[in-house]
């Protein structure tokens, strides 16, 4: 992102004064815009957390809470069981992160280096699935999950019921499989010619080499199982182990609002936080997703 | 290094290539079994148990297209559809025009960009759950924001997502919040990508700000306008977070939408024949919709 790159508008428009009139309403109102559409609404959230339950339905509404309570915050930490569903929630996301990292960087490694009979085959069955949008199986996955073929057990009110569907994810084993594709072939055979074996490569030289890629998948899978709501939402009918999502909506309907807002914003935090601390990688991975293709 | 080995004989080399193919599969197995669960076999049995009265724990009836005929003559059917096919042109209109110019607004500035590309893409990170409910609650028709917005610019109030003609729309306003900063980024980094040459060879022809927006911009970046038109006609036909929980599919099934209705069969009327072949039809379609999308990136692959 370099300031001097020419775009739509010339440098020399924007060096004289009119150019740099109009260049600089036209920045405070885009910082306005943003302002209102994309930060008010998080602030009237956090804030309205804070008023109290009659200030929260108060019209003309109040744009500064009076006092600042936190009460709705301890409340509904306790009376919403937070800590339990935040849990639950970490539980799956790093469960789903580890089957994912583990199944799909071995599928790929084999797939892109160790050349399997078949492996086309297999790479298109992978690939085809793309086509076949998620949401639309969630039934006869949810049969399936339910009742396992041949060993018929059910992964219901379970956490592999996330971990295991989680791995089935072409676009990040597609992902790692195409950066395994790019790595350099001279240095995966001194490897083997010095006799390391193939899961010893994939340990020692290959995965420390996918830093990039590894990065991102991680981010995708505990992004994707944090947001998720249908899919979890059909797998735990048990409300003690429902993830935060689920646990919000189920409990939406017979609580105090100001305590559903103050669980709205905590069930917020870890991903904002997430986003704020990696916000260059992600926007960066964005952004070379697209124009590579 | 090892000293040089003479060509094993035949039968050797057939056991060694038969103990690599173990080895292959052995780091395959794992995500094969995956994918063969929680992907294929779900595909097939979609097909299926489309074709059968089917309830859990008792053997499975084959029907013939009786689930079809019954989820056809549903009066729910035909609104599912609609107000998917409504919501996601709507949502495309909405969704498309304004990160398009959003993103050329911001591709101008030359001051906090870090700033702008943060905050426009803050929302994708709250939890899809968390936006549904804050537009709920914004949405109320008593003391919501967005009525209060309007009290306060002496406007007309709305009923919003509680009115059978405002609720789908509102839905949309809720999508297109949240989901925006993706496509604002994405916009940005092709915008980036437009050799500046271009434009000043524009200039020196004589084009004005509009002509080079018509004549440069949009032809050098039609690519990703198609790409994620595509992207997002699929991911709206799947909605189902922002109905369920705002309005829960009403007032009077003005926001029920196909996925909706395909968890209404199997949830709340047990009848997974019927959810099964409302599936079928939301693949097909959007089986249509993908295979044309990855036919695209396929090709520009080619031509990278």
């Amino acid at each position: 992102m370099s300031s001097t790159t020419r775009t739509l508008v010339s440098p020399a428009v924007l060096a004289r004064p009119r150019g740099r009139a109009v260049y600089w309403s036209v920045f405070t109102g885009v910082v306005l815009l943003f302002a209102v559409a994309f930060l008010f609404p998080v602030y009237w959230m956090v804030t309205g957390a804070m008023k109290s339950p009659d200030e929260v339905t108060q019209t003309p509404p109040t744009l500064v809470p009076h006092h600042l309570h936190i009460s709705a915050y301890t409340d509904a930490w306790d009376l919403m069981q937070l800590p339990e569903h935040l849990w639950n929630t970490v539980v799956q996301a790093a469960g789903a992160w580890f089957f994912q990292i583990v199944f799909c960087t071995g599928a790929a490694y084999a797939l892109s280096r160790l050349k399997p009979a078949f492996g086309k085959v297999i790479l298109g069955g992978i690939l085809a699935t793309l086509m076949v949008p998620a949401q639309a199986l969630v039934v006869p996955k949810y049969l399936t999950v339910a009742d396992l073929p041949l060993i018929h057990t059910s992964l219901l009110n379970d956490p592999l019921g996330i971990w295991l569907p989680a791995v089935a994810n072409a676009f990040n084993l597609y992902l790692l499989k195409r950066f395994f594709d790019q790595l350099p072939r001279d240095v995966l055979e001194a490897a083997e010619i010095d006799g390391a074996g193939k899961l010893r490569i994939l340990w020692s030289v290959v995965l420390p080499m996918s830093r990039p890629v590894l990065g991102v998948v991680s981010i995708f899978a505990l992004v994707a199982v944090w947001q998720d709501f249908l899919w979890p939402l059909m797998v735990f009918s048990d409300t003690d182990k429902q993830p935060i999502s689920v646990a919000l909506v189920q409990l939406s309907q017979n609580i105090q609002l100001t305590v559903l807002i103050a669980a709205m914003v905590i069930a917020s935090i870890p991903m904002v936080a997430l986003f704020l601390v990696f916000q260059r990688h992600i926007i960066a991975g964005i952004g070379a997703g697209a124009t590579k293709g | 290094m090892r000293p040089v080995q003479a060509p094993p004989p035949a039968g050797d080399r057939r056991r060694r290539r038969l103990a690599d193919q173990a080895r292959a599969y052995g780091f395959l197995l794992g995500g094969l079994i995956c994918f063969a669960l929680f992907s294929w076999w779900p595909a097939i049995r979609a097909v299926v148990i489309a074709f059968q009265k089917y309830t859990p724990g008792s053997s499975p009836e084959w029907v013939g297209t009786a689930n079809f005929t019954r989820v056809w003559h549903d009066p729910e059917f035909s609104a599912a559809w609609r107000n998917t096919l409504t919501f996601t042109l709507l949502a495309l209109l909405v969704g498309f025009a304004v990160p398009f110019v959003m993103a050329l607004v911001l591709n101008e500035l030359r001051h906090a960009q870090a700033f702008f590309r943060v905050v426009v893409y803050l929302p994708v990170m709250i939890p899809p759950v968390v936006s549904a409910l804050l537009w709920k609650w914004f949405y109320d028709p008593g003391a919501g924001l967005a009525n209060e917005t309007l009290r306060f610019l002496h406007l007309p109030t709305s009923n919003w997502s509680n009115g059978t003609d405002t609720a789908l729309i509102s839905l949309v306003i809720v999508a297109t919040w949240a989901n925006m900063g993706g496509t604002v980024l994405i916009y940005l980094a092709a915008l980036q990508s437009i050799p500046g040459e271009l434009y000043e060879a524009a200039e020196l022809d004589g084009a004005n700000l509009l002509q080079r927006i018509r004549h440069v911009t949009v032809p050098q970046t039609r690519f990703v306008i198609l790409m994620l038109m595509l992207l997002q006609i699929i991911a709206t036909m799947q909605v189902f977070t922002e109905p369920f929980v705002i309005t829960g599919g009403g007032p009077e099934s003005a926001t029920v939408t196909v996925l909706y209705l395909i968890y209404k069969y199997a949830f709340l009327y047990n009848d997974f024949g019927g959810a099964c072949a409302l599936s079928v039809m939301l693949l097909v379609l959007l089986g249509v919709f993908s295979a044309v999308y990855l036919r695209l990136t396929r090709s520009a692959e080619g031509d990278a």
